[in-house]
């Protein structure tokens, strides 16, 4: 068992309380996954040209500001870094080369990159879900869109590394609620293809495959209908990337998936509970999608 | 939060919790009425009951509502969860939206009716209750269903009845494939008085009951043999 939920808002009006809603969306979501949570949020912060790094230090106390500065010296581009204790985000115009140098010389491979984008910051920790917010400070953020998960963990342990989101490529973060049965096949033969699976997650290895898939050309929904081919097993899966967000479920539809619908909002979420709170949703069209069809909202 | 009137009592699902409101449910006499309020999409609302009153629920509810009942009926005013009616002993449970996936799954009795949509393994392992749905069932519906009947007013998804036992199964609209083993048949006129009878009870008037789809076992993957041992 795991929890999904995700939040895409149409009326512009809605980005200031983001973070609130989906806040208590993902708290509603305990039950089905207490032991870790993660959660990709869409905002219009980073300045046009720049990128925003998401890392997390090596569970010691980072010098986040030597972190900078190494970076800015590297590339002799000026960053901006936000830091809540182990967790940082860095934007910057830099390379992605500088950045990486930066990194190792700063803090010698301690830090890992959680999620790249123009849009995107990633979070996710090992916990309750209402504590990670709390901490990070999630219902003040502000964006266009959220992707969260509260994580059963049944595949690999529970690690910050195996929480949900996984993120292949620059803002694309994909959450799953089910089990792979062929992980194992497919990440060898991403191996093959040249792309190395961070960890034993069976996750991750969908959304190594969808980074590939998106790398060759398919768009989201493309790179979906690969999943429903290649991909043995349980699943609801949500992908988003910078202006697009996608839901399928598998042949059987074991796991389950509420999407409420509004001119305000497209909301998403493994059981409805967590949707009841949102603003207008009494008269929002809720409905359940089929198995193996593809739902696409573009941003 | 409680208002006990003469003749019904509140109950606010938000302020009193599930497990307080399913006990004030428990504790009323037979022939009391209570209504559910602030219902937000709770889980196992009014289960195992087996007082003889009647429920109204105003909002949608989450996974099983009225599961494991015997005696109460109830009025579901919003859209329920996964297994609504679960082993449904006796009593009438009407949802006025859509059910989710496993309506009335393994319901021994009772009448389960759905006035929208139910979705994927709608009477899965039914055995004998009822269940009748207006609109259109999902995929894998009656899956294994044993005993019972099953009445679909609008289009059943794919593998309808697979590894049906003797359960029958009655569709007005399309069916997108039948499961293994299941075959559709002749009607006679007993499935048509059945087919009339429960669309009364059901308060259905948009299903023709001379022209329905009926399906049911073809019998040639079980082989249930009651005599088997005395052969030997």
């Amino acid at each position: 068992m795991c929890g999904i939920v995700g939040l895409l808002v149409r009326d512009r009006a809605l980005e200031a309380d983001l973070g609130r809603h989906f806040a208590a969306m993902l708290e509603e979501m305990t039950a089905r996954g207490p032991d870790s949570s993660g959660m990709a949020i869409y905002d219009r912060d980073v300045p046009q040209g720049s990128l925003r790094w998401s890392l997390r230090g090596g569970g010691v106390t980072t010098d986040w500001a030597a972190v900078g500065a190494a970076v800015e010296a590297e590339s002799g581009v000026l960053t901006q870094l936000e830091a809540i204790d182990d967790v940082a985000f860095l934007v910057t115009a830099a390379s992605r080369e500088a950045v990486h140098e930066g990194l190792r010389l700063a803090a010698d491979e301690q830090i890992t990159v959680v999620g790249v984008g123009r849009a995107m910051k990633l979070i996710k920790d090992v916990g309750l879900p209402r504590e990670i917010c709390e901490h990070y400070n999630v219902p003040a953020m502000t964006g266009y869109m959220a992707l969260g998960h509260t994580r059963m963990a049944t595949e690999s342990a529970v690690t910050t590394d195996g929480a949900h989101p996984f993120s292949p490529s620059n803002d694309l973060a994909l959450v799953h609620n089910g089990s792979f049965s062929n992980h194992a096949s497919i990440r060898r033969q991403l191996l093959d293809a040249g792309v190395a699976c961070l960890t034993d997650n069976d996750t991750e290895v969908a959304a190594q495959f969808i980074g590939y898939r998106m790398g060759q050309g398919d768009d989201l929904e493309e790179a979906m209908r690969h999943v429903l081919k290649e991909f043995d097993g349980f699943f609801t899966l949500v992908v988003s990337a910078e202006r697009s967000f996608s839901v399928v479920r598998d042949a059987f539809a074991c796991k389950p998936m509420v999407i409420a619908e509004t001119d305000a909002y497209v909301a998403v979420a493994s059981e409805y509970h967590a949707l009841a709170g949102l603003p207008g949703i009494d008269d929002a069209r809720v409905f359940e999608p089929h198995p193996e069809e593809i739902h696409t909202w573009i941003v | 939060m409680s208002v006990q009137t003469d003749a019904s009592t509140t109950l606010d699902v938000r302020a009193l919790g599930v497990t307080a409101v399913n006990r004030a449910l428990r504790a009323l006499p037979d022939g009391a009425s209570a209504t559910l309020i602030e219902v937000r999409g709770a889980h196992n609302l009014g289960v195992g009951l087996f007082n003889n009153i009647t429920i109204t629920i105003n909002g949608n509810t989450g996974y099983y509502v009225a599961g494991l009942c015997d005696g109460p009926d109830f009025v579901i005013n919003g859209s329920v969860g996964w297994g609504v009616g679960e082993n449904l002993m006796s009593g009438v449970v009407r949802v006025r939206g859509n059910a989710s996936e496993s309506t009335a799954a393994t319901a021994h009795g009772g009448l389960v009716i759905v006035e929208g949509d139910a979705s994927s393994r709608a009477a899965i392992s039914l055995k004998g209750g009822s269940l009748a749905v207006a609109g259109n069932v999902g995929h894998m519906s009656a899956f294994m269903a044993q005993a019972g009947t099953v009445l679909v007013g609008g289009d059943a998804g794919d593998s309808l009845g697979d590894s049906l036992y003797e359960a029958v199964i009655y569709v007005g609209g399309t069916i997108r494939s039948l499961g293994a083993d299941a075959r559709t048949e002749e009607l006679t006129d007993a499935d048509i008085t059945k087919v009339r009878d429960m669309c009364q009870a059901a308060n259905f008037d948009h299903i023709n009951a001379d022209t329905v789809t009926k399906v049911v076992s073809a019998r040639a993957l079980y082989h249930f043999d009651a005599l088997k041992d005395q052969r030997y």
